[in-house]
């Protein structure tokens, strides 16, 4: 039977995710222009614990893992803000690739460690440069040799390169895209410039180079075996579709806000059907992008191809995102356009959906 | 817990339901559409004496489902995936039957399903719109005066569905909205069950005229006239205080997302038929590729089924709220604006990416784009709906936004 009714556990993480929002939005414009996260972030991401409570006992966490219980927490982070959002799943890059597909070994080794309580920011390499990125077809490859994967190519958008112990590099492996794990400071990895985007600022992003950098066998994401990377990749869309719903219901809410209190020609803006049924229209669309979220994740929990509804929830959330982002900017008029106002914020971040690949996973 | 499981039950009705589309409706769809006016019989009877066995949900009365709103919505769309027109030729209690359902007394409800255990195909429409208004109903001008043990009804309705089929097909009834007090706006509109005597026999009551459309052209759209007609004290629908205005209004919130799930049929219908075509000429459809690398017949393939996603899932939950009590005005609005751009968007586009083929009678895909724009029109439009959902997001009432 349907049901849309978050579970009583899931009820506290949203309204522990609510709170944490606040604090986001209050920070999240120093953040942007100082282009680093707000030093509250990591810990308050910590408090929300989700991360432990997705990792089962036996490798040091309390609970299992679930992507629509990460979902509901995603779309209330990014209401706070999208980078902090980001700041709060970076763990997850490294952890839950390996808690998905690796080895009993990579778990029992690697996984203790973002149990604790301070914060471990995770690192994932997915995107490359140029139009033609691709996540099936990667241009950085692996090359078994002598008992080594040996990795070459170049990175960029990586979270945290700098900052993890361990980056979970993605490369072709004979034509198919395989996870690498590689320990920061291994000859060969080089973390280059930090990314200057035009959106998602806060978040440490950057760029990596892969020169012959040779990792034990063992090293590659679930060993011999290797991993289920489309289940990786959807888990990563429907991370960012979750955060695009955030992201356009903060836009909405915001611009209802401003259209019910200012008023033009003797009335509420609000009140002028061409604003009003934009907003019905977004508050309809952000109501559908949920749906195909929690429709993604649940078939992600379940077990079953999530392929086609987490690229068609990232694809949908991403265009509401930015058109509700771009409707707030025109609602605000000239203040929308200033950095005295968070729409501009809004749009430079929302723009990031359709581009951005694997810099989340839930 | 959040389950997007849909139940066994639904999911064998639904597999039977297409299995009617496939053998019943799609065959005969061409020659209703090309005969507007006829009425598709083998179908009717097919569904009154045979369908209804497995389809019990269109027998008023008969025990179904915990969840039979879920399940009307699938059955909705499955018809209409076959063909709109025929889902609107079903002889169960769809307009009529939703505001008895929603406003009757227990003894109007008995009623309702005493009309439909006869051995005879019957239906029931509903009477809002008249000619100088539509969307703005709370402006009807049909009378309704007290006098002695009975209503007296005059007046005007237009785009009357199944009207004809209510009145003279069959024993069915109408249910007439009217006014008792002109001068009181949309606190006077009361609605009033008219009921046939026998089919073709109802006195007061006289069809008109038959609408020629554009499309949905197996179902009759008919004017109907009052004058003088006569309805016993009890047929005020809610009984002597009568739930008026809002009776309708609740009327539509199960009575959208119906709708909505039709269109969402038709839309689909359209799409796997352009990708079949595709298919045969080698089109490919790379789902998980990121969007700028695809061709742009690619592209506007993932974004129709994304739009078609999110109409079909704003149903669902708009319908499971129907079945777990809860308001859902809101929710049932979103559902039918959403379904009706959809259903036009996707079903224009496809004859578009087809070429010749799609601009072709050869096929059905030409009929669906014309059957599918009603969708945004009856119910509701889209714009009357993008009205309710405004209103209730910014705290507004109709006053502060009209
Ligand atoms: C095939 C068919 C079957 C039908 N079946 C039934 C039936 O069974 N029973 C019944 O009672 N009616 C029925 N209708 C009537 C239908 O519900 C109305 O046509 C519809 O509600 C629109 O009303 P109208 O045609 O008077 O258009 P109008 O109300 O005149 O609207 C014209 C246009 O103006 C827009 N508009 C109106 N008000 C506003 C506003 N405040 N703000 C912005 N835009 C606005 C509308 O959206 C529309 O685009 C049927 C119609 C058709 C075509």
């Amino acid at each position: 039977m349907y049901s849309f009714e978050p579970t009583e556990d899931q009820q506290i993480v949203i309204t522990a995710a609510k709170k944490l929002a606040e604090k986001f939005r209050t920070g999240m414009r120093e953040a942007d222009d100082a282009r680093e996260p707000a030093a509250d972030w990591p810990a308050a991401g910590m408090e929300l614990c989700l991360l432990p409570a997705s990792i089962p006992e036996q490798y040091g966490g309390f609970g299992e893992p679930s992507t629509i219980t990460w979902a509901l927490a995603s779309e209330e982070l990014a209401f706070g803000d999208l980078a902090a959002a980001l700041v709060v799943a970076a763990p997850n890059l490294t952890a839950l690739p390996i808690l998905y597909g690796g080895t009993e070994e990579q778990k029992t080794e690697l996984l203790a460690a973002y149990c604790d309580e301070s914060y471990v920011p995770g690192s994932a390499a997915l995107m490359e440069t140029g139009i033609d990125f691709n996540p099936y077809a990667l241009k950085t490859v692996a090359v078994l040799k002598d008992g080594c994967y040996v990795l070459n190519g170049v990175k960029c958008n990586v979270p945290y390169a700098a900052e993890s112990e361990w980056v979970l590099v993605y490369a072709a492996l004979d034509g198919a895209t395989q996870g690498f794990l590689v320990k920061q400071g291994t000859p060969g990895f080089t973390v280059k410039e930090r990314e200057e985007n035009v959106g998602l600022c806060a978040f440490p992003m950057y760029s990596v180079e892969l020169k012959d950098c040779a990792i034990p066998a063992s090293q590659r994401l679930g060993g011999e075996q290797g991993c289920d990377f489309p289940f990786l990749l959807n888990a990563s869309r429907v991370a960012l579709a979750a955060m695009a719903v955030g992201v356009a219901r903060a836009s909405l809410e915001y611009s209802i806000d401003y259209a019910k209190q200012r008023k033009v020609f003797g009335e509420a803006l609000a009140q002028r059907q061409s604003l009003a049924f934009k907003f019905a229209e977004f508050a309809t669309d952000i109501d559908a992008a949920r749906m195909l979220v929690w429709q993604a994740a649940w078939e992600l929990d379940n077990g079953k191809d999530a392929t086609e509804s987490a690229y068609l929830a990232k694809n949908f959330a991403g265009d509401v995102a930015l058109s509700a982002a771009d409707r707030a900017v025109q609602v605000l008029g000239g203040y929308g356009y200033t950095r005295d106002f968070p729409a501009e914020l809004w749009l430079r971040n929302a723009r990031g959906f359709a581009i951005m690949e694997g810099i989340a996973i839930i | 817990m959040i389950s997007f499981e849909n139940s066994q039950y639904i999911k064998e009705q639904q597999k039977y339901t297409e299995q009617v589309s496939l053998e019943k409706i799609r065959p005969q769809a061409r020659f209703f559409d090309d005969h507007e006016h006829e009425e598709p019989w083998d179908f009717i009877n097919f569904i009154w004496n045979e369908g209804r066995k497995t389809l019990k949900i269109l027998a008023p009365g008969e025990e179904t489902s915990e969840e039979p709103f879920m399940l009307q919505i699938h059955i909705n769309e499955m018809i209409s995936w076959g063909d709109i027109g025929f889902y609107m030729c079903l002889p169960y209690p769809s307009l009529g039957g939703a505001a008895i359902a929603s406003t009757g007394t227990e003894g109007q409800k008995n009623r309702l399903v005493e009309r439909f255990k006869g051995d005879k195909p019957t239906w029931t429409a509903m009477a809002l719109t008249e000619s100088h208004c539509g969307s703005d109903s709370s402006a009807i001008r049909a009378r309704a005066v007290q006098d002695g043990d009975s209503w007296v009804l005059n007046g005007e309705k237009l785009f009357v569905t199944m009207a004809r089929k209510s009145l003279i097909d069959s024993q069915g009834f109408l249910v007439v909205w009217a006014t008792t007090d002109p001068s009181a706006g949309h606190r006077g509109i009361k609605p009033f069950l008219v009921e046939a005597d026998a089919p073709g026999v109802t006195p007061g009551v006289k069809i008109t005229k038959l609408e020629d459309k554009l499309g949905l052209r197996s179902s009759d759209t008919a004017v109907v006239l009052l004058e003088d007609c006569r309805v016993p004290l009890e047929n005020l629908l809610g009984g002597a205080d009568g739930k008026g205005f809002k009776g309708a209004m609740k009327t539509f919130d199960s009575a959208r997302p119906s709708i909505a799930a039709c269109g969402c049929g038709v839309a689909r219908a359209a799409l796997e038929f352009l990708k079949d075509e595709l298919a045969k000429d080698g089109v490919k459809i790379r789902y998980g590729v990121p969007r700028n690398l695809l061709t742009s017949i690619e592209r506007d393939i993932v974004d129709m089924d994304a739009q078609l996603r999110a109409a079909w899932l704003l149903t669902v939950k708009a319908a499971w709220l129907v079945d777990q009590d809860k308001p859902n005005t809101k929710e049932s609005s979103m559902a039918k604006a959403k379904s009706g751009e959809v259903t036009s968007k996707i079903t224009q586009k496809a004859v578009e990416l087809l070429g010749a083929l799609g601009y072709s009678k050869k096929t059905l895909l030409e009929k669906w784009m014309r059957d599918g724009r009603i969708v945004d029109i009856f119910e509701g439009t889209g714009e009357i709906n993008r009205l309710v959902i405004a209103r209730i997001i910014l705290g507004y009432s109709g006053k502060d936004l009209r």
